[in-house]
């Protein structure tokens, strides 16, 4: 990768450990990418706020980088581990909630907007069409270029987070064209959010950077979200072409029973004793639905509800906070279903939700049980 | 081999043939696999040269690989066939050397065998 004059001096620490540190990062990114060189970027979304996830080493790292790192462009941030209106309610030790705010701290103090949202794309405005943008959070990158016209690579943590500082990133990979050499052909039947998110980890298996993707149909919100977010689960693809692609691309079928493979290896329990909804967050017009779904009815389990804080400062003005509260959902903000640490195996056997991406980290990391089943089919059997 | 961390390794291969979410699926302190479907399930990476055909899924991964160099439980090296941004950058950033090699060389290294690689002289050897 060609660096400028300036961009040189940063990787030799002429600027700083911080400066240095960022373009070492850039560079082992560049190289991955055979990136030919960096340029500017609008928005950065990083990943790597949830103390569940990062441990003392990521916070340890980040109070240190925060002393003199500040990012150049606007920067979101991905949710954390949870939502400090109620975390009196979930039993979380004291060094969890201080370190989980000590790590807050430093992103604020980097300059970074505390969204605390994995769904970037739905609270904040989208900016014009080829934006080079750099997001971490996989399901973000995916909805990002597949559904938003921005350009993104699947950025690690630390790209984005160097990208911020820097205001650039390489010039590689997506940002300068896709050309998948698959084609996926969805031929199962009237798919509901489940099925397109075991669409979109079926995809991340079998793409590279990118796949065509044809036979999708009309697709809702929460449709669209469960694809992006099983898509990034499974595999490092980041973009979703819609079409049958050229004559030479290799064609795969998603049928019934490739469904099946994907539902048998993240479907483990026959029941959960609690239900989550959000991973990726649910967004105003989800929250919409589901009170709407949930009228003069009441969850006979607990039901935890993810979405970002300025969902539910909506949701709270017109109503639907309430209205899901009496139905028996506890509401959350700034967190998610996604490595919690507000789901411990101690306390839960396991856990129906709808979401791929969510029953993937809390199979294999919160190491809980977990029972699939659509929105609809959840609202059927869990509520009288 | 392409150097995406320079370095110079010698150690015992741990080889899968499974793509690692290092989020979630290794355990940021023990450095050992959680995923009982995957082929390296309840194996240490600690001190392994790791071989694996990329790292996917989450981001912030990188910060898991950051996170058992930390915690000393980490893979001397990692070769990998493809390179992906979150172990790429995990490791540039806890200094891990990491290498990608072609899909023959690859399928010619076995799980055991001794290794040793130098990114300054672009050396592999394995026996």
């Amino acid at each position: 990768m060609e660096l400028t004059k300036d961009e040189e001096s940063a990787l030799k620490g002429e600027q700083g450990e911080t400066m240095q540190t960022a373009y070492r990062i850039l560079v082992a990114t560049g190289e991955a990418t055979d990136a030919e060189k960096l340029i500017p970027i609008k928005w950065a979304h990083l990943s790597g706020v949830n103390y569940n996830t990062i441990g003392d080493a990521g916070e340890e790292f980040l109070s240190g980088i925060s002393k003199d790192a500040r990012v150049k462009v606007k920067t979101t941030l991905n949710p954390m581990g949870f939502d400090i209106d109620n975390v009196k309610n979930y039993g979380l030790d004291e060094n969890f909630i201080s370190k989980q705010l000590s790590i807050r701290n430093s992103y604020e103090t980097m300059g970074v907007i505390p969204s605390f949202s994995c769904i970037p794309y739905e609270i904040f405005d989208i900016p014009k069409d080829g934006t080079q943008v750099a997001f971490a959070e996989s399901n973000a990158a995916i909805h990002a270029n597949s559904f938003d016209n921005l350009k993104t690579n699947k950025e690690s943590a630390f790209s984005a987070l160097a990208s911020a500082i820097v205001g650039k990133s390489p010039y590689s990979s997506l940002r300068k064209e896709d050309n998948p050499n698959i084609t996926i052909r969805m031929k199962v039947k009237n798919p509901n959010e489940l099925t397109y998110g075991m669409l979109g980890f079926f995809a991340g298996k079998v793409g590279d950077t990118s796949v065509n993707i044809s036979g999708l149909g009309e697709m809702d919100k929460r449709q669209t979200k469960a694809m992006c977010g099983g898509m990034g689960t499974s595999g490092t693809c980041a973009k979703f072409i819609f079409g049958e692609g050229d004559s030479d691309c290799e064609k795969i079928d998603f049928d019934e029973k490739e469904m099946q493979n994907v539902h048998d290896e993240l479907n483990t329990a026959e029941k959960g004793n609690i239900i989550t909804l959000g991973s990726p967050q649910l967004g105003l017009d989800e929250i919409t639905q589901l009170a709407g779904k949930l009228k003069g009815r009441s969850f006979q389990k607990r039901c935890m509800v993810f979405m970002p804080r300025t969902v539910k400062e909506q949701s709270t003005k017109i109503g639907y906070t309430a209205e899901l509260e009496r139905a028996g959902c506890e509401i959350l903000a700034d967190c998610c279903t996604c490595l919690s640490p507000l789901i411990s195996k101690d306390s839960v056997d396991a856990v129906t939700t709808n979401s791929i991406k969510g029953a993937f980290y809390l199979k294999n990391s919160n190491g809980v049980g977990v029972n699939l089943k659509p929105l609809s089919q959840i609202i059927e059997d869990e509520t009288r | 081999m392409k150097v995406l961390v320079s370095g110079k390794v010698q150690g015992i291969v741990l080889k899968s043939e499974h793509p690692i979410n290092f989020l979630g699926t290794v355990d940021k302190k023990t450095g050992v696999i959680s995923d009982e479907n995957h082929d390296l399930y309840q194996k240490s990476l600690k001190d392994t040269v790791l071989i694996f055909p990329s790292g996917v899924g989450s981001s912030v991964g990188a910060y898991t690989i950051y996170s058992i160099k930390s915690n000393q439980t980490a893979p001397l090296a990692m070769i990998c066939k493809k390179a992906d941004l979150t172990v790429a950058t995990g490791c540039a950033l806890a200094n891990i050397p990491m290498i990608t090699i072609s899909d023959e060389e690859f399928s010619s290294i076995k799980n055991g065998m001794k290794i040793s690689f130098d990114t300054d002289s672009n050396q592999i050897h394995y026996q």
